[in-house]
């Protein structure tokens, strides 16, 4: 069986800056592979490397079984690409951008239209089809440069950073789109600085830092490794930080990080509503006064930490590439 | 609903592809009136004030000096519009569309080819509009209008030959505000030729300069298809001298950055 996309020791640098060191990444035919990490980790690289974009300069790089070095022609057939910018012409209508991309790939004009059609109501733009890409907004924009990339009909559909710069209900309406393709049997990589969007959308998790990969597994694995919940306790008066952090392990919660300038613990937990009342009345004996307590997902910033046992470093010489 | 269709397999040859995305650029300025306005009237402003304000103080030697000037205006306006092609490449490079392109299974030649093709149709409408503000400053034709014909095309065939450095230009600026910067190679290149001034009046080492760039020889071979029998006197050679030198030029610029332009935008 050959994989949808085997990266084995891709290594890729720009002058000084390596931002490939060595990634290994399988993705398996009928997944939806997120590739998370922080900026600079190299996920964008690892697209444009996947896409025929960039050459790597080391290792092992294979699409649907193809090499991307030795038959790029090949792999572009097999890719449709949307990319961080929505590559769209703004003085084009949204149907006239769509039956560029199918003109290019050879079809005639009756075929372009109908192809045209078809993905303009997949993505629900039929009705913003005849106006200028330059009048839509930026959610519809990226629906768009989204439906440009399915008018070959890829097997592999890229994503990079789909949402990122999006409002949270175009977001949601991105990400139903893409649940629907994913439906009808696209393979996808996607991109993304979010947690939560590899969780909605990804049946495999990668996590990416430095161009290396640190974890990967099922949103579900992860999570079990890095803890499901996190907990933020604020207290009133700073002396009780100790007594809370304690108070949380006890509890079964796990290294409880305590802040002194908020004064706040967070610990991550594997617990609902439950657990919560039962830390209320634990800290309540313990007599803390607790200003806030809540329950939240972890943060991008926590999973690293669980799982790499070290905080994500935002050196700002790493490549954003 | 819509069902999973296979993998188009298909893609478009060379030809079409350049024609699809050569179509694409031309929307795109059609679109845009205020592109259109704008760069007309910089075109007059500044024929205008060159005729008006500056040509009263510039002996061109026996004939009137709009004659001079429009036929070095026009040529010399091919390497205006290429600022614009220098931009244009860079942001369709920032806004990812190259990308999209390059992530398509087509020749990868065929996207500036489109490009060039383009700008080319497009620079065919601004040397008419700068002609026909020519003529209305008083600019007239002394030769033949067969003359006339050829003169207007050897300027679309410039404009094609210096839309290649400009691209290459655009590529390797990376983005527009560079662009931009790097395309202002144009003032020295078209100043110091004989485009508005005879390059008699230039100190001794600029006229070495001027004499042997390509922009001196184009504009020398517009204005001797213009000028009639006037020009061989006022140039020193007929037009076919510089006929000649000029379209071998041509095919210079288009050997020397064509191929560095696609290799730039293979390597992206």
């Amino acid at each position: 069986m050959s994989y949808t996309i085997e990266a084995a020791g891709l290594v890729k640098r720009f002058g000084e800056t390596t931002a490939l060191d060595g990634l290994d990444l399988t993705a398996e035919p009928g997944q939806v592979v997120a590739v998370l990490g922080p900026n600079g980790a190299g996920k964008t690289t690892f697209v444009r490397a996947v896409a025929t974009l960039l050459r790597p300069d080391e290792g092992l790089l294979r699409v649907a079984g193809r090499d991307v070095r030795r038959e790029p022609a090949a792999v572009r057939r097999t890719i449709g690409l949307a990319g961080q910018y929505a590559a769209v012409e703004p003085a084009m209508t949204g149907r006239e951008n769509l039956e560029m991309v199918a003109r290019l790939f050879g079809q005639s004009h009756r075929s372009a239209r109908a192809i045209s059609s078809r993905v303009l109501e997949q993505l629900g733009l039929t009705e913003a089809g005849g106006r200028l890409a330059r009048t839509y907004s930026g959610g519809m924009r990226r629906k768009l440069d989204l439906g440009a990339s399915l008018v070959g009909a890829p097997r592999l559909l890229l994503l990079d950073e789909p949402t990122t710069g999006l409002d949270p209900r175009s977001r949601i309406e991105l990400w139903d789109a893409i649940r629907d393709l994913v439906g009808q049997g696209t393979d996808v990589l996607l991109t993304t600085q979010y947690l939560d969007e590899a969780d909605h959308l990804a049946s495999q998790i990668v996590i990416i830092d430095h161009g290396r990969s640190v974890a990967s597994g099922t949103p579900a694995e992860l999570k079990q490794r890095a803890g499901r919940t996190v907990v933020d306790v604020h207290v009133r008066d700073r002396g009780d930080l100790p007594r809370v952090a304690a108070a949380l392990e006890r509890l079964g919660a796990g290294m409880p990080q305590v802040e002194e300038s908020t004064r706040r613990v967070s610990a991550s937990v594997d617990a609902g509503m439950g657990w919560l009342r039962d830390a209320l009345q634990a800290l309540d004996a313990a007599g803390v006064e607790v200003d806030d307590i809540a329950l939240r997902p972890p943060t991008l910033d926590e999973v690293f930490l669980a799982l790499t046992g070290q905080a994500i470093d935002d050196e700002p010489q790493r490549a954003s590439a | 609903m819509a069902t999973t269709t296979a993998s188009l397999e298909s893609s478009a040859g060379p030809g079409a592809s350049t024609f699809v995305i050569a179509k694409r650029s031309i929307l795109k300025f059609v679109r845009t009136p205020q592109l259109i306005v704008i760069g007309t009237i910089q075109g007059a402003m500044f024929l205008l004030i060159f005729r008006y304000v500056f040509g009263g103080a510039i002996d061109v030697g026996g004939i009137p000096y709009v004659d001079f000037l429009v036929p070095g205006f026009i040529t010399t306006s091919v390497l205006f519009a290429g600022m614009g092609a220098a931009t244009g490449v860079a942001e369709d490079l920032e806004a990812g569309f190259f990308d999209r392109l390059r992530s398509l299974p087509i020749p990868r030649g065929s996207v500036l080819a489109g490009r060039a093709v383009a700008d080319t149709a497009l620079l065919t409408w601004t040397l008419a509009v700068t002609t026909a503000i020519g003529f209305a400053a008083g600019f007239r034709i002394h030769g033949t209008a067969p003359e006339a014909l050829l003169a207007f095309g050897l300027c679309v065939v410039f404009g094609f030959a210096f839309e290649w450095l400009f691209i290459g230009l655009g590529l390797f600026a990376g983005n527009a505000q560079a662009a931009q910067g790097m395309a202002l190679l144009v003032f020295p290149l078209t100043f110091v030729s004989s485009a508005y001034v005879p390059v008699s009046t230039l100190p001794g080492w600029l006229q070495v300069i001027a004499e042997h760039q390509p922009v001196t020889y184009m504009v020398d071979a517009v204005r001797s298809l213009t000028l009639g029998p006037a020009g061989p006197a006022l140039l020193g050679h007929p037009a076919s001298y510089f006929v000649t030198r000029a379209l071998l030029w041509s095919v210079a610029l288009v050997a020397a950055f064509a191929p560095v332009a696609i290799a730039k935008y293979r390597r992206g």
